[in-house]
């Protein structure tokens, strides 16, 4: 039966059942977590005096009548229709809430993996080919520091610094205060919407309010790149191949960067990929200290206002995306690397 | 007599004579083989002073724990006169100053190790045999159990660390059980990917065919015989883990899922001293600092132990 499908049709299907199934398990957790909390749901409905009959009712709404099989089959079943329930803070869809925020986050992390990319490759590379000279060592070192701090903290650190004391940055937030109600969202990425505008003042704000928290996740990510990188230049270096174009006399700036790099490309693109996810879940804590409202604001902003459903949703959002960008990045590599079965 | 005897043992003990004992090439008993290449595994990580600088972080950080009282003056939980001894800066008797609430930091400090060690101690003995037992059931079972058990395993392993603790400790509530098993409920996979991966070279040997043969049950083999074989590599795994949990307990406590006030712990004392930074800047400074310092200590510590232990990368 199988044999009838093209392989490739059904490398994709196993990727999509992967997901599915992987995803199944982040619904079973989310929903064991809905059903742990101490609170009970119907008392965040209804009053404490409401009458039988209302809470009656509200347990009927809310489906907790049904055994809890049926109730896990109804939840998915929510999910998959994309309903998330209803934020008790904001009183609207959970997924209107989190469609909203999360330009925010992708806009944040995407150019914190750029930083780390752009730094993070190069100073790996130089790493690896000077093997243990100082510079090899103090790039090491950074990224050590990096992988060691904690990010809230080097936040509060930088605000302090470079807006409290130097005001050579703007302070929290995606923009000034006066300019916030002027950007009408497009894409919900301030850099673009700006420029959308045609206002290259406020593009110039957007950009300045960008740089320290895009900076912080830049360095935590390019400490994992750097040192991923530093040690797949390493293996490529040792090969064989590369000593036979040594000497062949091939310059050894294109042995590096086109015989050692062809090889090392596929497994860093993992690794990019990998962190990026990793991003996307640290700028709950980065969110927190720069007054940044994306997904992670939103979600500790629920936590503290007891509002489960959004939690919870949230949770699935970064999860969805978090699964979805692992499991695509090893189907990828499958795909380019076909020792990788 | 018998002092001359002992007299001639201690002598045969002198450091070339010791060392030559521990590296001969033909070991009179397991102990003595054990005993040297511990030794040869030590030397290798004493000559990283990066490694050994991590050890020595590690240690302080012990030291401090067990011997709090003796290195601070002030209660960390009783605060001091609470307008005189508010917002002092450092210097003089409050050596990092004191915070809102008129505690001293340092001392906080101090006693917020306590809260550290006994985090990083909960979470590894909850986490590693949740792992353990996973892995070598699925190892040595196989079949569908081991299917079942590493889909598991995967699934937990593909969703996001971070948000899902965050998301357990919110619904458990703050506090440091809820913390621990928040950290713990996320960090069990790698440990149980790496008892599997031991079981399954193991399973197939004499000394289990043996223990098979003379009946015993396969829980018998796997207490007895298989789990303790996972152990040196579940420990060194753990280790290199410690600076992540330290690091994920701080940012929960950040974000006010931690201990509860007035316990000390680091993050949450990062946290208190936020709102009052741009005047009272050391409240959330030092204790920042001490989780930096503390989880580089471990980094180092593992990348040392790491080297040793896998020298592919040598």
């Amino acid at each position: 039966m199988t044999d009838i499908l093209p392989g490739w049709l059904r490398s994709i299907g196993k990727v999509v059942i992967s997901i599915f199934i992987t995803m199944f398990g982040l619904l079973l957790m989310t929903f064991i977590i809905s059903r742990l909390l101490p609170a009970d749901p119907v008392l965040a409905i209804v009053s404490d005096h409401a009458s039988a009959e209302a809470i009656a009712a509200a347990r009927e709404k809310l489906g907790l009548n049904h055994p809890i099989p049926i109730q896990f089959a109804l939840y998915i079943w929510d999910v998959l229709r994309g309903d998330l329930g209803t934020s008790l803070r904001t009183n609207q869809p959970v997924l209107e809430d989190l469609a909203r925020v999360f330009p925010a986050t992708f806009e944040l992390a995407t150019w914190g993996i750029v930083i780390g990319i752009v730094i993070g490759v190069p100073a790996g590379v130089l790493g690896a080919v000077r093997k243990d000279s100082w510079i090899d060592n103090v790039i090491r070192f950074v990224g050590l520091v990096g992988y060691s701090m904690p990010i809230f903290w080097l936040g509060i650190m930088g605000l302090l610094i470079f807006y409290a004391k130097l005001d050579w940055l703007p302070g929290p937030g995606r923009l000034d205060f006066g300019y916030e109600d002027m950007v009408t969202p497009i894409t919900g990425i301030m850099t673009i919407d700006t420029l959308l505008q045609g206002d290259t003042e406020m593009f110039r704000n957007a950009v300045s309010h960008l740089i320290l928290p895009a900076s912080l996740l830049g360095y935590f990510s390019l400490a994992y790149i750097s040192r991923m990188t530093r040690s797949l230049m390493l293996s490529q270096l040792r090969q064989e191949y590369v000593l036979t174009a040594r000497v062949k006399g091939v310059p050894e700036r294109r042995i590096v960067w086109k015989h050692a790099m062809g090889n090392v490309l596929v497994p860093l693109l993992t690794v990019i990929a990998l962190s990026y996810g990793t991003l996307l879940e640290g700028s709950v804590l980065t969110e927190t200290v720069f007054t940044w409202r994306g997904l992670g604001l939103y979600i500790t902003d629920s936590i503290f206002g007891q509002d489960l459903p959004a939690v919870m949703g949230g949770t699935i959002v970064v999860g969805f995306v978090y699964i979805l960008i692992n499991t695509l990045t090893d189907a990828l590599y499958r795909f380019l690397d076909p020792r990788a079965k | 007599m018998s002092s001359t005897a002992s007299t001639g043992w201690v002598i045969a003990l002198t450091p070339p004579e010791w060392r030559r004992w521990l590296l001969t090439d033909t070991p009179q008993s397991r102990w003595q083989a054990r005993a040297g290449r511990a030794y040869l595994g030590w030397a290798a990580f004493a000559r990283n002073p990066l490694a050994m600088l991590g050890l020595l972080i590690v240690l302080v950080l012990i030291g401090m724990a067990i011997f709090a009282p003796l290195i601070t003056s002030y209660s960390p939980v009783v605060s001091g006169d609470t307008v005189a001894d508010r917002f002092l800066p450092p210097g003089g008797d409050h050596w990092l100053g004191t915070d809102g609430h008129s505690w001293d930091i340092w001392s906080r400090i101090v006693y917020g190790s306590r809260t550290s060690l006994l985090i990083i101690f909960m979470v590894a003995i909850t986490a590693a045999p949740v792992g353990i037992i996973i892995g070598t059931t699925a190892g040595y079972l196989g079949g569908w159990i081991d299917t079942a058990l590493m889909r598991l395993t995967d699934t937990f392993l593909a969703l996001p660390k971070l948000v899902l603790a965050l998301a357990f400790a919110a619904a458990l509530g703050a506090g440091m059980e809820n913390l621990i098993l928040a950290i713990a409920i996320t960090s069990w996979p790698p440990y149980a990917r790496i008892a599997r991966a031991e079981t399954l070279t193991v399973r197939n040997t004499d000394y289990i065919a043996a223990a098979q043969m003379s009946g015993a049950s396969s829980l018998r083999i796997l207490i007895g015989h298989i789990m303790p074989m996972c152990l040196p590599s579940l420990i060194v795994r753990v280790t290199l883990d410690m600076a992540g949990i330290i690091l994920t307990a701080a940012g929960l406590g950040f974000l006010g899922l931690g201990v509860p006030l007035p316990q000390p712990e680091w993050g949450s004392m990062v946290a208190d001293g936020r709102s009052d930074i741009l005047n009272q800047w050391w409240v959330c400074t030092y204790p920042g600092i001490a989780i930096f310092i503390v989880s580089l200590g471990f980094n180092l510590m593992g990348d040392g132990l790491r080297d040793v232990l896998d020298p592919r990368e040598q």
